[in-house]
């Protein structure tokens, strides 16, 4: 009975139980006892079941981290980061770093390069990504845009009929905020005073300002509400006025209508789809200047605008788009049907990025240019990443005595590590330091060949953190390796000098140079097929010739009313050989038509041809090369209902022999009189379009041959002087067409001048380290060297010993590489029509070329290794 | 030049810990120690709080223990008496010199403002 009472009388087994499982031995008897006496000191006062509840409320309290089993320490604890150690580690960095000043160079510069370039590209991406978001209204405004069959496939369109704006407003009012009518982006004139410009802008509703939250630095967003007004952008207003005030001056526009100014607002910046809006005019304006708009035929057929829309709050942008799909279908004439037209509705958000439709699907856009260059900056940086661990392994050796020392005066694993972190920070510290500077020095080039305005974003908060985490990152990345395996070797076997890496120990760093080159080859492989592309696409037959051929575009009918005048003079001068007009220059096509109907045609056939009026000149002018019939000529009257077909058009319409066929244009019957060859007109990685011409009307385009006889500077000055005497209200502005051509190879040429710029510094940053791995095998090596050299080894034996491994390493990384490459190259040449063979000899050529490098950035340090003399090296212990 | 303070700091509660350690006048250990503070202090403090501060501040070398002799009431185990070590006691002085001082720069005043 007693004992039971003694038992009810004691603490909680099960806590004793616990807290004997749980806290440190050499903690616990203290511990345990100071609760007991609590416990019995209760008992008394409080009663048995109150002193239980206390007693195991306060045992369990005791279960923290602190108190948890672990084995007693002999020594007082050390705190990882301590100041002094910190200090100690950092000094120790710097010595090491200034003891091996050309391992330090190496490794600073390979790390400072791969961080400049990720940097680069991460400014890149973010001006890509930002496009647009200058405008307030960035997540509410969309552009209508079509999906129109024609030609048997789905073609996906900017351009609008006019009514569609005032259909959308009237009966779909609810869903928008704004419904902006707007015309291309052309170029207009601008007079004030004697100072004439030629400036580009656009005619859009008088709400458009308000739409797109252009900052006004006078004058109101109300600005367009009278049509006899303009707004300028600042850079404009400057240009037009100095630093006279803008406001309320009367300029004139296209030497015709006098307007005033109304307000200035900001240069829209670089990375906005309506950049080149340097100043805008009321849509009234327009509707003044083309009084044949409002009394159209069949105004819902030509689709010659752009109409912007600003959605309402509440409004979801896909059922607004779903629900105008058949706006057009309702109000087009029967016959038109067939073009079968969905309306849609193009965010803004997707407008720069994702704007590439193909048979009626969004398929992408530049998005797969952010993609590439995000991927190719990461791979870039992983290359300097890898330099780092490489020249830090091997080093290792020479460092693992430091290690033991450490180790044997107390040092802990823990503290080993954060020595080595503190050291790859250092040098990623260094690092990014030196990166900020490559950047400032490189910007003004990479913003040259990228086509962009990019800059140091020194203000922004978010690129220095991002900087920073990103060196603390790379850091951790590049010294996670060493830090790990130098700590973890045994004090008394690398004192002993018993230490000697295994055979395996080399793997991991020959793993490194293969990811390296391979990333390094498929960059080069990359760069040589994207040359190739773009020769391929420029050796295409252009059709007409380019050389001393320049375009002039009208704002103002003096030239066309004076054309024989202006063409006799120039003739008589010897400045030119030809001229003639046009309704679009040689390298665009600004019209197109639905209206065509032939002999054999499928009735139910959409057809979508390009035209293009020209004057009787323009054969000769381009050099047109017939393939059957003839040129126009004043001898036939009847060539004012005459059309020359190109050679896809006359494949198009099936007709066996199309010269004296006769095709009707909108119910006028019109004969063909010739086929010329085709002439690239859109992307040269495209098939030729079906394109007629006939006889002129109304063109606005001066088409000029100069004169090879006489230099082009000489010729220019004869047409400036003829020009300004029949237009004096307009300023001589002219387009070279060769140079216009070359425009069209500019994305491409921009991706391959940006490769070549990426690749070479792969290649530079992987031969860097390979330099450093190669001088420090040489090094380790050298005993061995001495001995071979002694038993008659020769320097090429030597040499061939020392390269040999490294050869084959990139003879394994060239292996990788190919099918890599291939598979990329091959789904990237998918996107065009025209493209080039991947042959075999991109290959070849890029194996022998990363081989000969290879060679060359080690066999420096083999040949340094084989030359020395052995006594010497023997001689060194 | 930059003056670098070398000396620990102490918490606050540290601070009271290591001075009831120095005022007890028999042996300090765990269970007096936990009395004394809830004593002085007025305040209801855990025990494990007492314990992980007492070894907290051993580490730190403010304070210095070593086992007594075996006693019934606590089931036969020893008690651990903790001592206020020469480290410990310099610092409370420094401390009671700062508070002092800072005592002594508050303006009369001021302190009467206080009161009313």
């Amino acid at each position: 009975m007693k004992d039971q009472n003694e038992n009810i009388k004691a603490p909680p087994k099960w806590v004793d139980l616990i807290l004997e499982k749980c806290i440190a031995p050499h903690l616990l008897e203290d511990l345990q006892g100071d609760l007991y006496e609590v416990f019995y000191n209760n008992l008394t006062t409080v009663g048995v079941a109150k002193a239980k509840w206390k007693y195991t409320l306060s045992a369990l309290m005791h279960l923290t981290p602190y108190f948890l089993k672990r084995n007693a320490s002999n020594y007082s604890s050390s705190p990882l980061f301590s100041y002094d150690m910190l200090k100690n580690y950092f000094k120790i960095a710097f010595r090491t770093l200034a003891k091996n000043k050309g391992y330090s160079f190496i490794n600073i510069v390979g790390l400072a390069m791969g961080m400049g370039v990720a940097m680069l590209i991460g400014l890149w991406i973010y001006d890509e990504i930002s496009y647009d978001k200058y405008h307030k209204n960035y997540d509410r405004i969309a552009q209508i845009m079509q999906h129109q069959t024609r030609n048997g496939e789905i073609g996906t369109q900017t351009s609008a009929p006019y009514p569609l704006a005032s259909e959308l407003r009237s009966k779909y009012g609810s869903d928008f905020k704004h419904v902006i009518l707007s015309t291309w982006t052309n170029e207009h004139i601008l007079t004030y005073g004697d100072k004439k410009f030629t400036k580009t802008g656009n005619n859009m509703e008088s709400s458009a300002p308000e739409m797109l939250t252009l900052k006004m630095l006078k004058g109101t967003w109300a600005g367009l509400k009278d049509p006899y007004s303009i707004m300028l952008s600042e850079s404009v207003a400057k240009t037009l006025f100095g630093d006279a005030d803008a406001m309320d001056q009367v300029i004139k526009m296209d030497d015709q209508y006098n307007v005033k100014v109304t307000g200035v607002y900001e240069d829209l910046p670089y990375n906005s789809t309506f950049r080149q809006m340097t100043f805008l005019a009321p849509w009234s304006l327009y509707e003044i200047s083309q009084p044949g708009l409002k009394t159209m035929e069949d105004p819902w057929r030509p689709n010659n605008f752009q109409i912007f829309v600003q959605l309402t709050d509440h409004a979801d942008i896909d059922k607004v788009s779903a629900k105008i799909k058949d706006v057009k279908k309702k109000n087009i004439r029967q016959e038109q049907l067939k073009f079968n037209p969905d309306v849609f509705l193009n965010p803004m958000s997707k407008w720069y990025l994702y704007s590439t439709f193909k048979n009626g699907h969004r398929i992408g856009g530049r998005i797969e240019n952010v993609w590439l260059f995000g991927m190719i900056g990461a791979f870039v940086l992983l290359l300097a990443c890898i330099n780092f661990m490489n020249l830090s392994t091997a080093r290792s050796e020479k460092r693992s005595r430091e290690v033991g020392i450490r180790k044997a005066v107390g040092s802990l694993r823990g503290q080993l590590v954060t020595q080595f972190f503190s050291e790859s920070l250092l040098v990623a510290g260094f690092a990014f330091i030196v990166a900020v500077f490559l950047v400032m020095l490189i910007m003004p080039y990479f913003n040259d060949v990228a086509d962009k305005k990019l800059a140091m974003l020194w203000t922004n908060p978010v690129f220095w953190l991002l900087g920073i985490c990103f060196s603390i990152l790379t850091a951790i990345i590049a010294g996670s390796y060493p830090a790990i395996y130098l700590s973890s070797f045994q004090p008394i076997k690398v004192l002993k000098g018993a230490y000697k890496a295994g055979r395996f120990a080399a793997v991991p760093r020959k793993a490194l140079v293969v990811v390296q080159f391979t990333v390094s080859i498929v960059l080069i492989i990359g760069t040589i097929v994207v040359f190739r592309q773009i020769q391929f696409a420029k050796n295409r037959p252009v059709g007409y010739d380019r050389d001393g051929l320049l375009t002039i575009s009208l704002s103002t009918p003096d030239i066309h009313n004076h054309f024989e005048a202006v063409r006799n003079e120039l003739l008589e001068s010897k400045a030119i050989e030809e001229m003639a007009e046009s309704s679009s220059p040689p390298t665009n096509s600004w019209s197109s038509t639905s209206g065509l109907d032939w002999k054999g045609k499928d009735p139910s056939l959409s057809v979508d041809f390009q035209y293009n009026e020209v004057s009787h000149q323009y054969g000769k002018t381009i050099g047109w090369q017939f393939m059957g019939g003839r040129d126009f000529s004043k001898d036939f009257a009847t060539d004012s209902s005459a059309i020359i077909l190109n050679e896809t058009a006359a494949k198009f319409m099936g007709l066996k022999d199309p010269v004296g066929e006769t095709v009707t244009w909108f119910t006028i019957p019109y004969k063909v009189i010739g086929v010329v060859k085709d002439m690239i007109i859109d992307s040269p990685y495209e098939p030729n379009r079906p394109l007629i011409y006939n006889l002129a009307k109304d063109p606005g385009i001066i088409n000029i041959k100069i004169n090879p006889g006489i230099s082009t500077s000489a010729a220019l000055a004869k047409i400036e002087a003829v020009f300004k005497k029949y237009n004096p209200g307009s300023p001589f502005q002219y387009h070279f067409t060769d140079e216009d051509y070359a425009r069209k190879f500019y994305d491409e040429v921009r991706i391959a001048k940006l490769t070549t710029f990426f690749s070479i510094l792969a290649v530079m940053i992987s031969c860097l380290g390979l330099f450093g791995v190669a001088s420090f095998i040489a090094e380790q090596r050298t005993k061995e060297i001495g001995v071979r050299k002694v038993l008659g080894a020769t320097i090429v034996n030597v040499w061939g010993m020392l390269s040999g491994d490294f050869v084959f390493l990139v003879l394994l990384a060239f292996i990788i590489a190919t099918p890599v490459s291939y598979y990329f190259l091959h789904n990237w040449l998918q996107k065009y029509e025209y493209k080039t063979e991947i042959s075999w000899w991109i290959f070849a050529v890029t194996g022998l070329g990363t081989l000969l490098i290879t060679l060359l950035t080690v066999s420096f340090q083999a040949i340094k290794a084989a030359m020395m003399n052995p006594i010497k090296s023997l001689r060194s212990e | 030049m930059i003056l670098v303070m070398k000396r620990t700091f102490l918490g606050e509660f540290e601070e009271v810990v290591l001075l009831v350690v120095a005022a007890c006048t028999d042996q300090a250990y765990g269970v007096t120690i936990w009395e004394s503070i809830q004593h002085y202090t007025g305040r209801s403090v855990t025990m494990s709080a007492v314990h992980a501060t007492l070894y907290r501040l051993e580490d730190k070398g403010f304070l210095s223990s070593e086992m007594g002799g075996a006693t019934a009431e606590r089931g036969g185990r020893r008690k651990r008496f903790f001592k206020v070590t020469a480290y410990g006691s310099k610092a409370l002085l420094e401390i009671l010199q700062i508070r002092q001082e800072l005592w002594q720069a508050i303006p009369s005043g001021r302190l009467q403002l206080i009161q009313s």
